[in-house]
Parts: C-alpha cells; structure tokens; sequence
C-alpha cells in the first residue's frame, strides 16, 4: 500500500481531534482512561455487572475428533480490549463465531452481558447481533452498495430513520476517516479503506461489544496500524473490543490483554499490567507502534 | 415495517442485477405463455373428447307388436333402472321417417316399416353403457339372451364402437393430463431455478445481512418484492402476446373453423386471471422459499 494511501487517514485522525467530539465519546473515553488508571492490574471480575463476555468452560467440537474449543474459561471486563491470539485453528474464530451465536457451544457457558446466550431464542439472535459489532478479515461488505449505504445499513436494520441516520453517520465517516469516500463502492477502495467501512459498520451503532476477526489479516503493516489505532480509539470511546489475531508481534506492541490459544485450549491470559502500559491517546499509540516496527 | 424502504431495497437489487433479473423474467414469460396456449388446447381437446363420449348410447328395441301400455311401462321400467341419465323415445313412425331420409330407394322397396319403436338411454358415465345392458337384458348360460321385459325385444349398445370411443378418449385425456403435468413441473423447475441462481449470486449479501442483525423478513421482503414484480412483468408481458395472436390468430379462424369455440373453451379473462395468479404467486413464493437455505447462518 503507498505511503500516500495512509497519510490521508492520518492527517484525519488530527484533525478530529481538534474538533469538538460527540460529547458522549469524549465523556467515556476520560472515564475509561481514569478508571483503568486507577488500576494497575485488572482483577478478575468480581461484580458480573463488570463483565461484559464471560466464558466459562467452554467446548466446541466440530464432528468426531474436531475440536474447535475446549473447556475454555475466561471473562472480558467492561471497556476492555483483549486479544485472541494463536496459530490458525487454535479457537479464534470459534470463539468468535460462538459470540455472534453463529455456532451453538458443544458444552459450557457464555453470557454476554449477563445473559445466557443459549437462552437466547432462534428468532431473537437477530437483535441480540445488534448489540455486537463484527468485523472481518475479508470486510464482508455489500458489493452493491456505496460506502455510506453499507454503513446505513447496518442502521436500516434497527429501524433508524433516514433522518437519524443523516445525523449520525458524518460522526461515524469522520472517526474512520472516509469522509471523502462517501460515494465510492467497496470495488473502489484499497484493502485498508474497506476495512474501515466494515469498522465504521460495525460500530455504527454503538454496541457495546466489539469484535473483529483478524482485522488486519488481510493488509500490510502500515495500514494495520491504522486499523489498530481505530479500534483502540473506538475502545476509549467506551466500547469493549475483543479483537483476533495471529500477528504475535502486533499484539505485543499494543500491550492489551493477550489470551492465547492453542488447538483450543487457553494457553497463556496475561493482562496488560505486565508491560505496565500507561493510557496513550491514540496518536501516541500509532506513533509507538510505528517506531516499534522498524 | 417500512414498505417504502422495502420498495426501494427491491427496485434497487433489479437494477443492480439486470441480467439474472432479466432471466427471471424472461423464464416467467415463457412458461406463462406456454401455460397460456397450453390451457385452452388442453380444454378443446378434453371438450372433444367428452363430446364424442357423449354419443355412447344403448338402444332399447322393442318388439314390433308392442302396445302404448307396454311402451309406456317399459319407460317407466328403464327410468327406475340404474346408470340411466337420459331416455329419448323413438317411435316407430319417427324411426321410419329418419330412415327414408338418409335412404330413400331401400325403404321404398321394402314398401313398409319395419323398425320397432327404441329408446335411447344415455348413461350417466360413457363406462357404465354395459352396466346398462347388462341390467335389462342378462346373458343367459346357454349363450342367449335373457330379457327383463317381454315387451323388449332386444338391448344393444354397439359394443365395438363404445369401446374404440373409450379406449380412443381415454388415451387422449390421460396424454393431455401427462403432458399438464410435465409442463407444470418444467414450469417450476425453470423458475425456481432461475431464481436460484440469482440468489446464489447475492448469498453473500444475504449473509452480511444477517451478521449485522437483520431479521429474517427484513432480508426476504425486498426479495419477495422483487419477485412478485418480476412475475407481474412477465405475466403481463406473456398475456400481452396471448391477447395478440387471440386477436390476430384464433379470432378469425373461430368465424370459419366451428371447432375452435368449442362450447367448454375457458374464457378469455378467466385464463388471464389465472395466469397471472399463478405467475406472480410462483414468483414471489419461489424467492421467499429459496431464500431459507441462504437465511440459516
């Protein structure tokens, strides 16, 4: 991807800086910051109005001898971005894919939120996916639509009118950096622009949970940081995100909270007080990552 | 619910997929059309055959010597009868006047009337004339015949030629209703098809759809839409050429060729009704339906 390509997103990222944002982003965002300041080590949790995801032992298997996920336990706290990461097979995806109920967990317990997800009936899983933004390694956008429709859509779908959703989407473009590519169809933009309309999509409507599936699986280094920037800034917005990769490096970098998996058990669950992360903003994050690189 | 945004969604996706949109409705075209001749060919003919049925008949001889009163006893004998559904009365005297007519030398050099007064009996079913027979004149061990009423003289009901007009009838009808089928189920097949290919190309979209928490019928609406849309199209398009070569073709030749309008032949706005019922309910049901495979993600 050119240089070019990349500085366009950035010098955006500026410049919504200076401009006042949506006032509810910038009053979760401080609170997020002061709270996980106030806490060196995320404990595990205690009140289950904290967490947002909890597994607990989790299995899926997929026909005889197929195991995509065994006896996996953890929980993801309110606000925070953890990441899944592991060799292609170890349960990413499946952890994933049995967050957005797409797969049914062979024995074990998820609750999202408090609720179990298993309890959540067959005609309902859609506006329980309403509450849980996906994002994809191959962007998984409408090849029909422009960019602004894709994102519209995923407001269509809750019944926003065309006037909310007028209102609503420039804060979103804006944030993602599209401002400019209104108009364009997913065939016209780089790699690294769909994946910020599959963000933009995603988080179009404000869900609490975030989730994306190798992200930056598809994309170089550079834009990758891109992305990264834009998930962890849409995490200081308040948003829990829980993001998989199996680009190691990358996710050290960030210093997150990193669960690793392998053939589908959960090797390693580190938090991300042992690289005594400090808050960063986000043009802090980018800029370290982009030094870290080289 | 919002039809003005299902409107739109439908509109958009047929112009965004012209060609599989335009092979729908071409597929709903045809098979209308071809359902369109088929109907009124397969009417005429079951009319035909129902016709030629109709002429199966039994005759009833009475001896020559028979008085009013037996004449009238044997009527009311064949009206208690079973299978019976209508009786015509020949007289003699009407008989021997039909006969002079169609052969006038003969009957001039017999020189006297030798016919016997008959009554036609019409079954109620063209299979029940040896039923019929069989009620008023048994078959005796001895090969002679047994006949129910002195004052009859004998019960026949051209036993050759009933059987060819069934036997020729029957095979035609259960042709006509093969060839119905067939043509009903390629119909189907066709258009399912085609609406199955469609699909598939968008099983994609349909997918991102659901990943971003649209209900099943927020999906299939715009589907069902654009189906019922395309099927109107076509039905109409197809009852537009049927009214064409009705005014251009058949219409003319019904002046000159009897056969054609035939008394059973459907009505012409009937058979519009139905096809176009049956084009737009294909349709629209068909998207609906092949949807559900897309939709179980």
């Amino acid at each position: 991807m050119p240089a070019t390509d990349n500085a366009v997103p950035q010098g955006r990222d500026r410049r919504t800086r200076d401009l006042p944002p949506p006032g509810r982003e910038r009053r979760r965002g401080e609170h997020a910051a002061t709270s996980a300041g106030s806490r060196p080590l995320p404990p595990p949790p205690r009140d289950p109005r904290d967490t947002v995801v909890e597994f607990r032992g989790v299995s899926k298997l997929y026909g005889p001898g197929g195991v995509g996920l065994e006896r996996a336990t953890f929980a993801v706290r309110r606000q925070e971005m953890v990441f899944l990461v592991g060799p292609t097979g170890s349960g990413k995806s499946t952890i994933m894919r049995l967050l957005i109920k797409e797969l049914e967990p062979t024995d074990g317990r998820i609750r999202v939120a408090g609720r179990d997800l298993s309890e959540i009936e067959h005609k309902k899983v859609p506006y329980y996916r309403r509450n849980v933004g996906v994002v994809f390694q191959d962007f998984k956008l409408l090849p029909t639509r422009t960019v602004y429709d894709n994102i519209a859509y995923a407001l269509q779908v809750t019944g926003t009118s065309r006037k909310q959703i007028r209102a609503t989407l420039p804060d979103i473009l804006r944030l993602t950096g599209l401002s400019t590519k209104l108009h364009n169809y997913p065939h016209q933009l780089s790699g690294g622009e769909q994946q910020r309309v599959a963000v933009a999509r995603a988080f179009a409507a404000h869900p609490p949970l975030l989730l994306a599936d190798e992200p930056t699986g598809n994309l170089d280094p550079e834009t990758s940081i891109g992305i990264m920037q834009l998930l962890y800034r849409i995490n200081r917005a308040g948003t829990t995100v829980i993001v998989a990769s199996h680009d190691n490096e990358m996710v050290d970098r960030m210093r997150r909270r990193v669960i690793e998996l392998k053939r589908g058990r959960i090797v390693r669950d580190e938090a991300s007080g042992l690289y005594g992360a400090r808050e960063e903003n986000t043009d802090e994050l980018g800029e370290r990552l982009k030094r870290e690189a080289t | 619910m919002k039809p003005g945004f299902f409107l739109k969604e439908s509109f958009r996706s047929i112009k965004r997929n012209a060609l599989p949109s335009f092979a729908a409705l071409a597929s709903v075209l045809v098979t209308t059309l071809v359902l369109g001749v088929f109907i009124p060919v397969v009417e005429a003919t079951n009319g035909a055959a129902n016709d030629v049925r109709g002429r199966v008949l039994v005759d009833v001889d009475m001896t020559t010597s028979a008085t009013p009163a037996e004449v009238a006893r044997v009527r009311g004998e064949l009206q208690r009868a079973p299978h019976v559904k209508g009786i015509q009365y020949v007289s003699k005297q009407q008989g021997y006047e039909q006969e002079k007519k169609r052969n006038p030398q003969a009957f001039a050099l017999i020189g006297y009337n030798p016919l016997p007064d008959i009554f036609r009996i019409t079954p109620d079913k063209p299979e029940n004339s040896a039923a019929v027979r069989k009620e008023l004149d048994q078959a005796s061990p001895l090969g002679t015949r047994l006949v129910t009423d002195p004052a009859i003289a004998a019960v026949q009901n051209r036993q050759a030629q009933t059987n060819q007009i069934l036997s020729a009838t029957r095979v035609i009808k259960i042709t006509m209703a093969l060839l119905a089928a067939l043509l009903v189920l390629a119909s189907i097949l066709l258009i399912s098809n085609t609406i199955r290919l469609s699909l598939f190309s968008r099983r994609r979209e349909v997918e991102v759809m659901k990943l971003v928490g649209a209900t099943d019928w927020f999906i299939r609406w715009p589907f069902v839409l654009e189906g019922l849309f395309l099927g109107a199209l076509g039905g109409a398009a197809a009852i537009g050429l049927l009214a064409l070569a009705k005014v251009t073709l058949v219409d003319p030749l019904a002046d000159t060729v009897k056969l054609i309008s035939q008394p059973d032949m459907i009505a012409f706005p009937l058979l519009i009704a139905i096809l176009m019922a049956c084009a737009i309910a294909v349709s629209a049901a068909g998207s609906g339906i092949s949807l559900r495979r897309f939709l179980k993600v």
